[in-house]
């Protein structure tokens, strides 16, 4: 039996993100009191603790802030090395982790990426990012 | 160095170390919690405070508590990652500056090597904006600060390598290593990949094993067996719990838990005889030592060149051998402990800093998540 990639447990919080990128569209929240922008999805402000919190947009841009390259990974993920794992500054000023699509001797930290909506099953989509 | 004692570690063991598939958990904690009660000249009756941290039961205090046949005043279950321990003591000596218990029984067993843990099929909670892309969660978060610091920095896999080489250098020294035989830098630097930049044997071991640590009141310590080793000072701090939260890949909490203790204890820097600093990975302990105030940020890399850790060197670190080289079941905190309160004793032979006084243990836990300083010294 092939061991799917684990599929994450949608709940409130989170199915909105996730139906964002079944849709085309990389979710990211605001905070209507603190003017942050918050990743990943909460109930309540981290930096404020405000409830006033809406679904906004990303334009999908931002840096590398940091990447590895994966040599030895475990279930669904050990026939697929070598691939990249990086941590992405949005241009809105948050944080997330992702795949990084592109040549290893071309991906640097702080080099620019967009983002690529990854099919990974019929209702299952993840941003991965690429070099632009 | 403040004067005032408050409470002392006057006992500690191992249990049975590196592979031991004929034994659960629960057996190697009894083990390691009777040779240290040995070690202290204090028996079970003497117990009135139990700690311990492992994800073995719902309700690990109580699972051991029952088989011990204990029944104790005060548990704690803090689990702060591979730095509980360190965060144990702290908690310890503040119960007993409290007046609640007066011997606190300090336990861990794994059997991760026998029994490892198996990938999960659902990302629940926060996991799952990280875990669907496949980065090998512990590894792979270290590699992301360690490729941070070279490119801020300008750290090179050869300063890296230092810190395996010299580690393996004092478990040499160790009887109870589980890797002795001597490396090079070009071996670090030739071992595969297990995520950039962090080679094979940038990596801690994987192995079983389990400690206890007894903590007593001043009270106590005039009846136990051996010299007392005073708990001086203690920080605690987080940043985060996934690595993407961090809020600076080169920076951890250390720079917090560190001035705290350090603080507490009224000690400098250059004071410090021995250190017994968390290494699941060569990139922990160099970021360690940066926020510790050992050197400044970006200089990890140039302050452990030259063997400066080794046994021949000027910084004597992980003199055991190591989470790199002598043991390291998952949460390798204890055995910081063990070493430093070894050292003070002057019980560590061939591996023995002269005249150690004091020692500072340094917990690190989760992915660079939490941390623990502790500051130990000897009268």
């Amino acid at each position: 039996m092939v061991q799917k990639i684990p599929k994450p447990i949608y709940d409130e919080e989170s199915r909105p993100f996730w139906d964002g990128l079944n849709n085309g569209e990389l979710l990211i929240q605001h905070c209507n009191s603190c003017r942050e922008n918050i990743f990943y999805p909460r109930s309540i402000c981290p930096h404020c603790f405000s409830e006033e919190i809406q679904w906004s947009k990303a334009s999908g841009n931002g840096r590398i802030y940091s990447y590895t390259v994966v040599h030895q990974a475990f279930g669904p993920y050990k026939e697929e090395v070598p691939f990249i794992v990086g941590i992405i500054d949005l241009d809105e000023g948050v944080r997330m982790m992702t795949r990084i699509i592109g040549e290893r001797d071309q991906i640097a930290i702080d080099k620019q990426v967009s983002v690529v909506y990854q099919q990974i099953d019929n209702d299952f989509v993840l941003p991965y990012f690429r070099l632009v | 160095m403040k004067s005032e004692r408050i409470a002392a570690i006057v006992g500690v063991a191992e249990s049975d170390l590196g592979k031991t598939p004929n034994k659960n958990v629960l057996q190697l904690q009894a083990q390691a919690a009777k040779a240290a009660l040995d070690d202290a000249g204090l028996t079970k009756d003497d117990v009135d405070a139990l700690f311990t941290a492992g994800n073995w039961a719902w309700a690990p205090n109580l699972m051991l508590a029952e088989y011990l046949g204990l029944n104790t005043k005060y548990m704690d279950s803090t689990n702060i990652g591979g730095s509980s321990f360190e965060a144990h003591v702290g908690h310890a000596m503040a119960g007993i500056q409290a007046g609640l218990f007066n011997v606190a029984l300090i336990t861990y067993g794994s059997t991760n090597r026998t029994n490892p843990m198996k990938p999960t099929s659902q990302a629940p909670l926060t996991a799952q904006y990280e875990q669907p892309y496949g980065l090998p969660g512990t590894v792979g978060s270290y590699a992301l600060a360690a490729m941070r610091h070279m490119h801020q920095y300008g750290t090179t896999s050869e300063q890296l390598a230092e810190i395996a080489v010299a580690t393996r250098k004092w478990a040499t020294l160790n009887e109870r290593a589980y890797k002795r035989e001597p490396i090079e830098i070009s071996d670090v630097l030739n071992s595969r990949y297990i995520a950039e930049p962090l080679h094979l044997l940038d990596c801690c071991l994987v192995t079983d094993g389990g400690g206890a640590v007894i903590v007593a009141s001043k009270e106590v310590v005039s009846r136990t067996k051996k010299r007392p080793v005073w708990i001086l000072g203690h920080g605690e701090a987080n940043s985060h719990n996934t690595i993407t939260n961090m809020p600076d890949l080169t920076v951890t909490s250390a720079r917090e838990s560190g001035q705290r203790a350090f603080e507490m204890a009224g000690v400098a820097r250059a004071e410090i005889d021995v250190a017994e600093i968390y290494d699941s990975f060569t990139i922990t302990v160099l970021l360690t030592l940066e926020a510790l105030g050992f050197c400044e940020p970006g200089e990890g890399g140039a302050f452990v060149s030259g063997q400066r850790t080794a046994p021949e060197g000027s910084f004597p670190m992980n003199t055991n051998g190591g989470g790199l080289s002598y043991c390291h079941p998952g949460m390798y905190g204890i055995f910081l402990l063990i070493e430093a309160v070894r050292q003070l004793r002057g019980e560590c032979e061939m591996r023995q800093v002269n005249d150690a006084e004091l020692a500072l243990v340094h917990g690190t836990g989760g992915v660079l998540s939490s941390t623990s300083t502790v500051i130990l010294g000897r009268d």
